[in-house]
């Protein structure tokens, strides 16, 4: 009985007295063809699940191109007050992909902030950065006053009331040789208007902030 | 003209002949007829598949004493998910997915112009909500009657996951409307997925399909509200079923033991 269990046990398949075993086999034809099986149906799986799951994710790595869009002569802006401008930010979906940008002269005096300085306009997109819905610029109040959920925030874009956790998001600007004025890609910026790659709304720049909320695998910089 | 005489019938060969009435046979109308052919439709079927023992196992279950109308909450679920699945079947017959306005237009198409569809609409809209609360009501009698015990954990967990899957199908047929009040709740709502720390990002690039939402997030929105989810929640309404036949139900929990005979002397 114990001499039985000792050549059970053996690995290879010649010593187990599997009929037709070559020497040194250790894996019997039965294991193979289930292994095999398996392997198989593995593939065909993989071959259909795994371009699906791309499809699907794909959009997270995506990088889309920097896209400038003028708005406007020089003429048409102040460095006291803002003026919007509708931009769009995905095209092809019509009224869906248009958004507001409020556009204003970059003002020495207001504009102390070391981060903005060469900056020819300010642009600040009205994409509240609580949850995101459209901020409106209140001129009697000198405040963007957001309708969902009481975010406000004053004249340079911080937040000075609500719930929102970091200042209203920016574009770039510049100005073309012809003297108009174009709209570049939206940046981020945390309370003391330091320049990060745009985030979502709901997500904090300040301390920890940018490292709980990374910014996208295809954000380009600029 | 003179009536001619009718003709003996040519004789039938033996096999063909009908069985000669015997005492004791009762002349079948059409209605026993019809009953007979379905009896016998069954039967073919039954012979090849074993059904009617699945069938007999799920429906003549012994429940305990005391099941009241408590007990109806999880069909009634069930009725709603049904209501939807049915009645999103035609409205995707009318729907369009298309961001740059086709589906605002399909959408006051169906609600203005169909045949009945604003009633079918409506029960799609407001059986939504009718489902919700049923599964919350649901929740709350398996929480309250202690019915998640053991042996039933497993069917809790699917539950949980079923409501998860409700609230998926929630917020992704909000936005197929794409009026201004589907639109705002979607980008609110997804900004709230991308609060979450570290994978929020990402979750709310998935669910938009790009950085800002754009030509696809309807149409991934749509997908996963009429294929993915409602096969999820299909097949796991099935491994709900099953586990509940298999466990059987709960008495309600002011339901006493019968105390055995020989007990109940011993008290007196």
């Amino acid at each position: 009985m114990a001499d039985k269990r000792l050549k059970h046990k053996s690995k290879y398949t010649l010593d187990r007295g599997i009929p037709g075993a070559f020497e040194g086999e250790t894996i019997t034809r039965r294991r193979f063809m289930t292994g095999s099986a398996h392997t198989a149906g593995a593939v065909a799986a993989g071959a259909f699940a795994l371009p699906a799951l791309g499809f699907a994710v794909g959009p997270i790595f995506k990088s889309s191109p920097h896209h400038w869009e003028v708005v406007g002569p020089e003429g048409m802006f102040t460095d006291t007050n803002y003026v919007p401008v509708v931009i769009t930010l995905s095209p092809n979906i019509g009224e869906a992909g248009k958004s507001t940008a409020y556009i204003r002269k970059f003002n020495p005096e207001i504009d102390t902030d070391p981060y903005d300085q060469g900056t020819p306009y300010i642009a600040i997109s009205s994409r509240c950065a609580h949850l995101g819905c459209p901020v409106r610029w209140v001129d009697a109040a000198e405040r963007f006053i957001c309708p969902c959920h009481g975010g406000v925030y004053d004249l340079l874009g911080r937040r000075v009331g609500g719930p929102p956790v970091r200042p209203l998001d920016r574009f770039y600007t510049r100005v073309s040789s012809s003297g108009l004025v174009e709209v570049g890609p939206r940046f981020s910026v945390n309370s003391e208007l330091r320049r990060f790659s745009p985030r979502d709304p709901g997500e904090p720049l300040d301390g920890i902030g940018q490292y709980f909320y990374p910014s996208r695998p295809g954000a380009q910089k600029l | 003209m003179p009536k001619l005489p009718k003709l003996p019938a040519p004789p039938l060969p033996s096999a063909l002949k009908p069985p000669a009435p015997r005492p004791g046979d009762v002349k079948k109308g059409p209605i026993e007829e019809a009953a007979n052919a379905g009896i016998t439709v069954v039967d073919w079927v039954d012979e090849r598949t074993s059904l009617s023992g699945a069938a007999r196992w799920m429906m003549f279950r012994k429940v305990p004493k005391g099941t009241n109308w408590f007990y109806t909450l999880g069909s009634a679920t069930m009725f709603a998910f049904l209501n939807q699945a049915v009645t999103g079947v035609f409205l995707a017959m009318y729907y369009r997915p298309d961001p740059a306005g086709g589906a605002y237009e399909s959408i006051r198409y169906v609600t203005n112009d169909v045949f009945l569809g604003q009633f079918v609409r409506g029960m799609h809209k407001w059986g939504s909500s009718v489902m919700v609360i049923l599964v919350f009501l649901h929740m709350g009698r398996t929480f309250f009657f202690g019915a998640y015990k053991y042996p039933r954990e497993l069917n809790w967990v699917i539950g949980v996951v079923l409501l998860i899957l409700t609230m998926t199908m929630s917020f992704t047929g909000y936005l197929l409307p794409f009026d201004q009040r589907a639109y705002w709740a979607t980008v609110v709502g997804v900004n709230i997925n991308g609060t979450g720390p570290l994978i929020g990002p990402y979750l709310s690039d998935f669910l938009r399909g790009g950085s800002e939402f754009g030509a696809t997030t309807l149409s991934r929105f749509y997908a996963i509200h009429m294929l993915l989810v409602p096969g999820l929640i299909a097949a796991l309404i099935g491994a709900h079923l099953y586990l509940v036949a298999k466990l059987g139900t709960t008495a309600p929990p002011w339901q006493k033991a019968e105390k055995p005979e020989e007990l109940r002397e011993a008290e007196v």
